[in-house]
């Protein structure tokens, strides 16, 4: 545990120590206004929810996800870090969460810092701000899936560029299954059986039931579950490279 | 401390260690010698517990490295190949990193932190990042993190590479130093470091061990050993051949012993011959023999390789 507090402290320590942060937090907090109340029609809207806030954020998070979460094992391999950190008295499990879980809490706090929307919501109505809630949950929740998906994709290669497409491919992905186009596409030549099972790996799926404010114990197993797989897809992913 | 035990490691087809055995107890400095790509880094990084090994055993302090790397890990201080280290970091930051994942802190950590800025030279730098180093800082700042818990056993890898003479000389003392009560393991491919900080080497070649022992005993392995250079007035390769191969280099002539033991004979038959002939001698020298002249011979230059 405490060997996990401090890799994630290192790591949060270095996103600051960097641009990186400010750069991502000046950008996540600059493109969530404009999808909300430009492009979301926030005010024209007329009703006291953020829907337009957060109907956003799967598309939001699939570019800038994995942007914070490309460097973190790519950077250590290309580094040769990766041989100090695992050399370290600590289990490869111990390091791939204590750095998975300092890029969640750094996508928590930029999702913390859109507050003035709650606040802004709250003075012009009366919203459920147990579904506000909820929605934040959710929207942690995707940030936290597609966060893992990086992990993994990020241990593959020592370059962040491929470590970032690869992951913003497998996130479209995740976001694309549900939808209709290439549910249609799968018909085709799959039965029905497998086009639901596809189906059921789609986030928006999952994620509308939070932004509804229903908390499913089914939607929030789905999303760790996805951050269960991937991360110990990251393991393996390292254990390979490893063993040569 | 350190037991390996007939260390393989495959990468795909490849083998990059062969049946790699030895011993490193504590008290004693082993040099790890080798071409590039002969293994060395690969036999370290499984003693560390980097990689796993194909087959074979390593065992740190009882600790098998496989079984329980995490009691072996805590007794290890590593120095990997080119001193990774976090770029962003100041060092002061990065030494307490390492402090901390060692399991010091407060005090503890402080006091270890402070420990080693002072025996790798670092005070001046403590408060820059890391990629603002120049290439001697960056090596002891890593150097600095492999001792912050005062190992019992340290793997280093290429310790000196990219240092400055006089670093180099420090950082042999160090070792030298640290290896009275430590077991440490060394790789280099500088073979004057042999003899400055070893009281054992190894010498490996295409992932095997193809020689070992003391510094002394690896020369005594050269052609050269026990040879009697002399350079004398009025003396001729003739005379000389008497007494065994006579080679002729810029004014001097060098004897080779006819058999191996008898260099101290060699060089009395050397001078009774020179006083004899009425030699007047300049220069006398009984070669000790050269580890490069040993290193070359027994070992593949990776220019041949298929």
């Amino acid at each position: 545990m405490r060997a996990i507090q401090i890799i994630a402290g290192r790591e949060l320590a270095g996103y600051f120590a960097s641009p990186v942060a400010y750069v991502f937090l000046v950008i996540f907090l600059l493109l969530t206004g404009f999808f909300t109340f430009t492009a979301g029609a926030f005010f024209e809207r007329g009703e006291a929810s953020l829907a337009a806030f957060f109907g956003w954020h799967p598309w939001l998070y699939l570019v800038l996800v994995p942007a914070v979460g490309m460097r973190l094992w790519s950077e250590e391999r290309r580094a040769g870090t990766i041989e100090l950190l695992l050399t370290l008295p600590v289990t490869a499990w111990q390091a791939i969460l204590g750095k998975f879980l300092a890029s969640w809490l750094f996508l928590a706090l930029a999702l913390v810092l859109t507050f003035p929307v709650v606040l802004t919501v709250n003075v012009l109505g009366e919203p459920d701000n147990g579904a506000i809630f909820a929605g934040y949950l959710g929207s942690l929740m995707l940030a936290g899936a597609y966060l893992a998906v990086t992990c993994m994709t990020s241990a593959m290669t020592r370059n962040q560029v491929v470590a970032f497409i690869l992951s913003v491919v497998i996130c479209l992905f995740l976001i694309l299954a549900g939808f209709n186009p290439v549910t249609d596409l799968l018909v085709r030549w799959a039965s029905p059986a497998v086009v639901d099972t596809v189906a059921a790996f789609s986030v928006i799926t999952h994620f509308d039931g939070f932004q509804r404010g229903v908390l499913d114990s089914r939607n929030v197993l789905f999303f760790l579950s996805v951050i269960g797989f991937a991360l110990f897809a990251t393991g393996v992913i390292l254990r390979g490279h490893r063993a040569g | 401390m350190i037991r390996i035990e007939n260390l393989v490691k495959d990468f795909g087809r490849m083998r990059a260690v062969d049946g790699v055995s030895f011993n490193v107890e504590r008290g004693e400095v082993v040099g790890f010698l080798g071409p590039n790509g002969s293994g060395k880094s690969t036999t370290m990084r499984m003693i560390t517990g980097f990689y796993p090994p194909s087959a074979g055993r390593v065992t740190v302090g009882g600790h098998d490295v496989v079984e329980s790397p995490l009691e072996a890990k805590r007794l290890i201080g590593y120095l990997p190949e080119n001193a990774a280290s976090y770029p962003d970091m100041t060092v002061e930051s990065f030494l307490r990193f390492a402090a901390e994942m060692r399991g010091l802190a407060g005090e503890a950590r402080n006091k270890a932190v402070a420990r080693v800025i002072g025996i790798c030279f670092l005070s001046s730098v403590v408060r820059q990042t890391i990629d603002t180093l120049s290439k001697g800082y960056k090596h002891r700042t890593c150097l600095a993190q492999a001792l912050i818990h005062d190992p019992d056993v340290l793997v280093l890898d290429e310790p000196t590479d990219g240092l400055d003479p006089n670093q180099k000389h420090e950082v042999r003392n160090l070792i030298r130093e640290l290896g009275r009560s430590k077991a440490v393991v060394f790789s280099t491919h500088i073979l004057e470091e042999v003899d400055a900080a070893c009281s054992r080497a190894i010498i490996i070649d295409r992932g095997r061990i193809v020689a070992q022992g003391t510094p002394a005993e690896l020369r005594a392995m050269s052609d050269l050993a026990g040879a009697v250079t002399l350079q004398a007035a009025g003396a001729t390769e003739e005379k000389l051949a008497a007494l065994g191969r006579v080679e002729k280099c810029n004014g001097s002539f060098r004897v080779y012993p006819k058999d191996r033991s008898g260099s101290a004979a060699l060089t009395r038959a050397v001078v009774e011959l020179a006083a004899r002939e009425g030699w007047t001698l300049e220069a006398l020298r009984t070669e000790e023999g050269q580890l490069d002249e040993v290193f070359r011979r027994i070992t593949q230059p990776d220019t041949v390789r298929p």
